[in-house]
């Protein structure tokens, strides 16, 4: 198999197979919470809106006041982290061209430069992320392969990526093929693993404000 | 597996609802809940992180109700839920978590960890893993009616001494009122101020009151130690005489989990709605002063700060009221870094200070709120909670720092403006 059938076949048959794990896997994480139920509740509430879990939902994205000072490795390397990776999934013109191809229609591109900068960002505040999560005794606790995993599984496709772009390495059409695999890797781990959070943090904050917002308290 | 055990794990998949699941899929193991919470902060041991005191339930949770957690199950791959195990756990569940809640406002993917660690001490306590002094309180509340042991002679003492201080009769069983008022158990053995402020204040503003013979308990240590059953059992009491005396409204006394258990647990335990409102003393006071009911002459000189009671606030939503109130009588009025919905635990709340082994750590971690007092540079302390105060009264001394802490209810009726002629 040459470096072109490779690129063919992890752009045909590898990523039809990974949304389709993807896709399921979603689905059945959403049924095992949803299918769990929750009790209505009999106390009569401050606030009965379910706007309170959708402001939770948005709102959380801030750190509480206070919580900056205590622990900026983790706010200022996970900010960096987020909206660099957001950011260039999304607003990086080939993958807007891919997504175009995929969906029928595509969105305005950020320069080229500047995605590759964030794409070092990202890859650094990675870096300092898992130096912090081996040397804060929380952290390092809380930490099994699955957190390590998920680290790899993060960090892959932003490095293949990189490398990709700048010809680094290999030959270019196998970089795009291993770039592309790393991508479908974290498709078929995401459900699975702690990066569902990707899905589910909507779900758990959304509960958050609700279960506060009944007691009349914004959280 | 012990009998014990089987049922302890049952409970657990009892309790683990859509929330639970969510907040366990959400988790990335940041550690930030560590930060928000002061057995955390004020020891550094990492063994206190919130979510950390949660891994038992969330391996139940993994194990039970999801497909690869299953199937490592099945496959003899995951580690199953031992005796010991949850006695290693039964610190942490009990000992270092006041059930405060600060770790749920600072979790990022918004975790309610209190919430779980409410659920999770169901099935502690249905496996034989609830500490000693706690099973010993909710079986006194069960069998005498309160967790102190208290029984009604000893509260008609305490009426009859109010009634001989204030010359006001004290009603008690009196059908048809407004309020059935409630109280502490540690109000009517260390702080009997509380009926003596409520009667004078009731009186002034011509308010319609009652105590019932039954239900003067508002304690619940049925939600302290996690046994849902006898948490409906005590405060399916305070549902029938509210009932029974037709009340409009119960008032939950100062005292933090009490409005917890009966504001918010209460009609779920019951599995009914109330037919009557339930309001903390807080709420009820300045409503009456808003509806110009309640009027008060002069403001207290001493510089004071409000201790935020984490059931009454953050998990109560009493916020603005006490800060209303004293805007009214104190003249020198300081907040404490962090007040309101973020406030800091006295670290008694939850089962902790009725819980003997847990004493030492209660001791240590108060250093936050000693430091809190401190920067506020104030030597009168207001709360409105009971086990907060007799918490912070024991820590203070225990620290040898002269703080005066006094309830919010007694502080506003020596201001009340009196009229004899009523």
């Amino acid at each position: 198999m040459n470096h072109l059938d490779l690129l063919t076949f992890a752009r045909g048959t590898a990523l039809n197979w990974a949304l389709v794990i993807f896709v399921l896997g979603i689905t059945l994480r959403l049924f095992e919470i949803f299918g769990l139920g929750r009790k209505a509740d009999l106390a009569k509430p401050r606030s009965n809106s379910c706007g309170n879990g959708w402001r939770t939902m948005f709102t959380r994205s801030l750190p509480p006041e206070g919580m900056l000072k205590r622990e900026p490795v983790t706010y200022i390397a996970g900010y960096i982290f987020h909206v660099g990776l957001l950011a260039v999934i999304f607003l990086f013109a080939p993958h807007i061209e891919f997504f175009r191809s995929f969906f029928g229609f595509g969105w305005a591109s950020l320069p080229s430069a500047l995605v590759d900068a964030l794409v070092v960002a990202s890859i650094l505040a990675l870096g300092v992320l898992l130096a912090h999560r081996l040397n804060n005794p929380v952290k390092r606790m809380l930490s099994g392969f699955g957190d390590y995993l998920a680290w790899a599984a993060t960090l892959l496709p932003l490095l293949t990526g990189y490398m990709a772009y700048h010809h680094l390495m290999f030959e270019y059409t196998l970089m795009l093929a291993l770039h592309i695999f790393s991508v479908e890797l974290l498709l078929v781990l995401l459900p699975f693993t702690k990066l569902f959070h990707t899905f589910s943090v909507f779900i758990s904050r959304w509960y958050n404000g609700d279960i506060f917002g009944r007691k009349g308290v914004a959280s | 597996m012990s009998a014990t055990l089987a049922k302890g794990i049952n409970s657990f998949k009892d309790v683990i609802d859509a929330p639970i699941a969510s907040f366990f899929s959400s988790c990335v193991h940041c550690g930030l809940c560590a930060e928000a919470c002061l057995f955390y902060t004020e020891t550094g041991d990492a063994k206190y992180t919130p979510i950390h005191k949660l891994e038992p339930l969330r391996r139940v949770w993994q194990q039970e109700y999801t497909l690869l957690g299953k199937l490592g199950k099945a496959l003899g791959l995951s580690k199953p839920i031992t005796d010991e195990e949850l006695a290693e756990w039964e610190p942490l569940v009990y000992d270092s978590c006041t059930m405060c809640g600060r770790c749920a406002m600072v979790c990022p993917v918004g975790n309610d960890l209190t919430y779980m660690i409410r659920k999770m001490r169901e099935g502690m306590s249905a496996s034989g893993h609830a500490p000693a002094d706690l099973v010993g309180a909710t079986t006194r509340a069960v069998n005498l009616g309160s967790p102190m042991g208290i029984k009604w002679p000893a509260v008609l003492a305490q009426i009859k001494h109010v009634q001989d201080e204030t010359g006001i009769e004290v009603p008690v069983e009196k059908s048809g009122v407004d309020y059935l008022v409630l109280m502490s158990s540690m109000e009517i053995i260390n702080f009997p101020e509380y009926l003596s402020a409520l009667s004078r204040i009731f009186k002034q503003a011509g308010v319609s009151w009652t105590l019932a013979q039954d239900a003067f308990e508002a304690t619940n240590s049925g939600i302290q130690i996690g046994a849902s059953d006898l948490a409906r059992e005590i405060v399916s009491r305070i549902v029938i005489a509210a009932e029974r005396l037709k009340v409009k409204c119960v008032i939950s006394p100062e005292c933090g989990h009490a409005f917890t258990a009966l504001r918010w647990e209460g009609p779920n335990l019951m599995g009914k709605a109330y037919t009557f409102d339930v309001k903390h003393i807080l709420e009820v006071l300045d409503e009456l002063r808003s509806a110009g009911k309640l009027k008060t002459n002069g403001k207290d000189k001493r510089p004071l700060t409000y201790h935020d009671p984490c059931q009454i606030a953050r998990r109560g939503g009493v916020i603005e009221q006490p800060r209303h109130i004293l805007g009214d009588i104190a003249a020198d009025f300081r907040e404490m870094p962090d007040a309101g919905k973020m406030n800091w635990c006295c670290g008694g709340g939850g089962g902790v200070s009725a819980n003997s082994r847990a004493e030492p750590l209660r001791l240590e971690v108060f250093k936050h709120k000693k430091g809190q007092i401190e920067a506020t540079g104030v030597k009168t302390l207001v709360t409105a909670c009971a086990n907060c105060r007799i918490v912070m009264e024991e820590s203070l001394e225990h620290y040898h720092m002269k703080v005066e802490v006094i309830g919010l209810t007694e502080l506003l009726a020596e201001y009340l403006v009196e009229d004899k002629a009523l």
